[in-house]
């Protein structure tokens, strides 16, 4: 039963009168329609390239007519690397695993600043992270990272080892502070031979007793004879009269200055500082100098920092997890395919198929972008796959309607995707509110920055856009060009 | 046409069947919340040894008793052989103290998991949390509003919201209080992915209540709700079906970890689809009654 009123009849009679030459464009459209069904496949096409698992061996032998024929090839999988092009991007097109799949640890670190004035909280903070990366960097480990966190008052560092399960050590060398002294050489004379490798020539430097304690703090200068930027000292009175006893003892020879024992600089004294105040020069770059001098103050402004929160996954806990995650994926989208062909025929047939090109789409972006997978992000994608194919059931449900009401396949088709456009948009745009929110790109303080969340936002926005574009300009192609053919076929 | 709004009254009442015990679950109860967000310390692990295979909890608390003193703790068998300690934040030497003791009786114990978090982190995710659901909130009614040109639809919308809410919320405190299910950070996110599939579904209801509006101003509210509600419950029920399908294969053949995040998704999506058809849009035919009554008292 249909629900009419006299002016809704004219309404419908209107919007036949506009579509009928919708229905003629789109015949006229043909060629464009072509374009676009070529641009599909090209882009599925390379898709699917960065999707194969990196090396694939055939090895198969089959038996023809009594002959074996065997296939032996391996196919690889090629890496983009456009640095060769000056363009910095780089992909190896593998997974990126998050810590909680591949196993490793993360710790919050935080920052007593107690001792700290409040202007220089934010060096000591730059300074730490910076000590902290360089030991991260001597466990050898790919893909760590080491970010700093402001809330309130709390100043956190948090880390991230990935592949590294054996904490103890490494945790013990992260969390303590920093050690800044400054060495002299040892006289030549009582030196036993010359020194032969880099190795050697440290050990001829002596503690000085002069350290960070003494150093007030380090900023970066620039040299007022020639502009280029020089890394500048000042010293507390302690310091002042330690330094001017080493400099004044060690003209026109090198001290070293050591940051965990390993000089981060040795220069030659010029002349005497009396002054506690000293001035680094060298042909630095800003970045050079910049960097010279946050480790310094690394040294100058020590920080006791604490693990404040802790977690370490074995690789054998999250391996498992993600196996299970893909295999009811798997069947899960295999379930929703079925459910559509059997629901909506060949109409379904075609959405699947705009389904796999929304699955390939969505494995490549995450390889270029690449994302990062974690746990809750695999659950959003997925989830985001049944969101992908509603696009199509409100497509298709209008479809029904307007043929119901009689019209022809291809203006029915045509009013199915123009007024079901109107939900979907609306629909969408309040879940990528709440993607927002979750993602919180801004990096407001009041609001979530967690990684597990974020991984969890990443997706379900990607996803909402991927499948805007194959639940609608996808499966619109597929039954422009395949259906609406046949039925005119059928027709003749 | 199905006349379904005459039943409105009905619809109230299942969801009240269904809202009132996790209500009172909240109230006397509670949410049973994990470390993410009072603080405290896991560890996971897998107890071995040659010659006896099964090890029971009490014997694992034995070998660690002499480094576990002073320290409250429960252990729990998760599967053979592996058990899940749960205590107040533990620091890494105490962690590392009760392993050896463990491993002096079980040599090959293996480590899975340890987590640990301080309280002050787990009130700040609390307060950032609800924070992320207030702004979803607000910032859905005002963008419905904009779009149906009217502060009813936000509002009506963001109530049928708050229904799925308060489903999976009051459903959460039951399984905390039965069976000891923790609310966590994933749970959060869970959360907020219903609100959003809530909504989603609603406007699809509210748009077609917005078309047919359009085209017959003359028609009774009532009958256009009615109408609307008919032709999009189809398509609500194989949306969701879909979707439904997804997360049951999660949910059955999914891993541990991610087990009750999926569960939370599977109760919201219902209840985010019954919501839209039985919960939003009678709350707009009751809306525009009771606004019809009170002018009519004016005149």
């Amino acid at each position: 039963m249909r629900f009419i009123s006299p002016s809704g009849v004219r309404k419908a009679a209107s919007i036949c009168g506009e579509s009928r030459e919708g229905v003629r464009n789109s015949s006229m459209r043909k060629p464009r329609i072509v374009r676009t069904f070529i641009f599909i496949v090209l882009l599925t096409g390379f898709s699917l390239v960065t999707v194969l698992p990196k090396r694939w061996d055939i090895q198969k032998s089959f038996t023809v007519f009594g002959k074996t024929l065997s296939i032996n090839r391996s196919l690889v999988r090629p890496s983009i690397d456009l640095t060769t092009f000056n363009i910095p991007f780089k992909r190896s097109l593998d997974f990126q695993m998050g810590l909680d799949i591949k196993g490793g640890t993360r710790v919050v670190l935080e920052a007593d600043m107690q001792n700290i004035a409040q202007t220089d909280r934010q060096t000591a903070l730059d300074a730490v992270k910076n000590v902290i990366a360089r030991r991260v960097d001597l466990f050898g480990l790919s893909e760590t990272a080491v970010k700093t966190s402001k809330v309130n008052d709390q100043h956190r560092i948090i880390v991230e080892l990935p592949g590294l399960t054996n904490t103890d050590e490494a945790l013990n060398l992260i969390g303590t502070t920093a050690q800044l002294d400054f060495r002299e050489q040892i006289p030549q004379n009582d030196q036993e031979a010359t020194p032969s490798s880099m190795y050697e020539y440290l050990n001829t430097f002596r503690p000085t007793g002069l350290t960070g304690k003494d150093l007030q703090r380090s900023n970066v200068q620039f040299s007022q004879q020639d502009g280029n930027p020089v890394v500048g000292l000042q010293f507390n009175e302690e310091g002042k009269k330690k330094f001017a006893e080493i400099t004044q003892n060690n003209v026109g020879k090198p001290v070293a200055i050591f940051l965990d024992e390993y000089p981060i600089t040795i220069p030659n004294v010029q002349e005497p500082i009396l002054n506690g105040e000293a001035v680094i020069s060298g042909q630095f770059t800003v970045k050079e100098a910049n960097n010279l001098s946050i480790q310094l103050n690394a040294g100058a402004l020590p920080v006791p920092i604490k693990i404040v929160q802790q977690e370490t996954v074995g690789p054998s806990l999250g391996q498992e997890a993600v196996q299970k995650t893909f295999k009811a994926g798997a069947v899960g989208i295999g379930l929703v395919m079925l459910f559509m062909f059997l629901y909506y025929g060949w109409k379904g047939l075609l959405a699947n198929i705009a389904l796999s090109v929304y699955a390939i789409l969505t494995v490549a972006l995450y390889k270029l972008l690449p994302v990062t997978l974690t746990l809750p992000g695999i659950a959003g994608l997925l989830l985001s796959i049944g969101m992908a194919v509603d696009s199509n059931i409100l497509i298709f449900e209008r479809m029904k309607e307007e043929l119901r009401a009689g019209k022809p396949f291809e203006l029915a088709m045509e009013l199915g995707f123009g007024r079901a456009w109107d939900s979907i948009k609306d629909a969408n745009v309040t879940t990528l509110f709440v993607a927002f929110i979750l993602f919180n790109p801004f990096e407001f303080e009041f609001l979530n920055r967690s990684g597990m969340i974020r991984g969890f936002a990443l997706t379900l926005t990607l996803g909402i856009f991927i499948s805007l574009f194959t639940g609608i300009v996808v499966t619109r192609t597929l039954l422009r060009l395949f259906l609406a053919d046949t039925r005119q076929e059928v027709k003749k | 046409m199905i006349n379904f709004m005459k039943y409105r009254f009905l619809y109230f009442f299942i969801s009240a069947l269904v809202i009132v015990p996790g209500i009172f679950s909240l109230v006397a109860w509670g949410l049973k919340p994990g470390i993410d967000f009072i603080g405290g310390t896991e560890l996971e692990l897998q107890v071995g040894n040659q010659e006896n295979q099964g090890i029971s909890t009490d014997l694992l608390n034995q070998s660690m008793a002499s480094a576990s003193a002073g320290l409250q703790f429960t252990i729990d068998e998760e599967k053979q052989n592996t058990f899940l300690i749960k205590s107040q934040p533990m620091e890494q030497e105490k962690k590392n103290a009760i392993l050896t003791a463990i491993k002096e009786k079980f040599p090959s114990t293996k480590e899975l998991r340890y987590e640990t978090v301080g309280p002050v982190l787990g009130r700040e995710l609390l307060v950032k949390t609800l924070t992320a659901l207030i702004l979803a909130a607000v910032g859905i009614t005002f963008y419905i509003a904009y779009r149906f040109r009217s502060l009813k639809y936000g509002i009506s919308a963001v109530l049928a919201m708050l229904h799925d809410s308060m489903v999976v919320i009051g459903s959460f405190s039951l399984l905390g209080h039965f069976i000891g299910i923790e609310v966590d950070t994933l749970f959060v996110t869970a959360l907020l992915t219903i609100l959003s599939f809530s909504v989603h579904d609603t406007i699809v209801v509210y748009d077609r209540i917005r078309e047919i509006a359009k085209k017959n101003s003359s028609t009774p509210y009532h009958d256009i709700v009615n109408k609307a509600v008919t032709e999009t419950l189809s398509r609500s029920i194989n949306n969701s079906m879909t979707i439904i399908f997804a997360l049951l294969a999660l949910w059955l053949l999914g891993g541990e970890t991610i087990r009750w995040f999926v569960f939370a998704l599977l109760i919201g999506t219902i209840t985010g689809t019954y919501s839209s058809t039985f919960t939003a849009a009678p709350i707009l035919v009751v809306w525009t009654q009771l606004a019809a009554r009170k002018n009519k008292r004016k005149i």
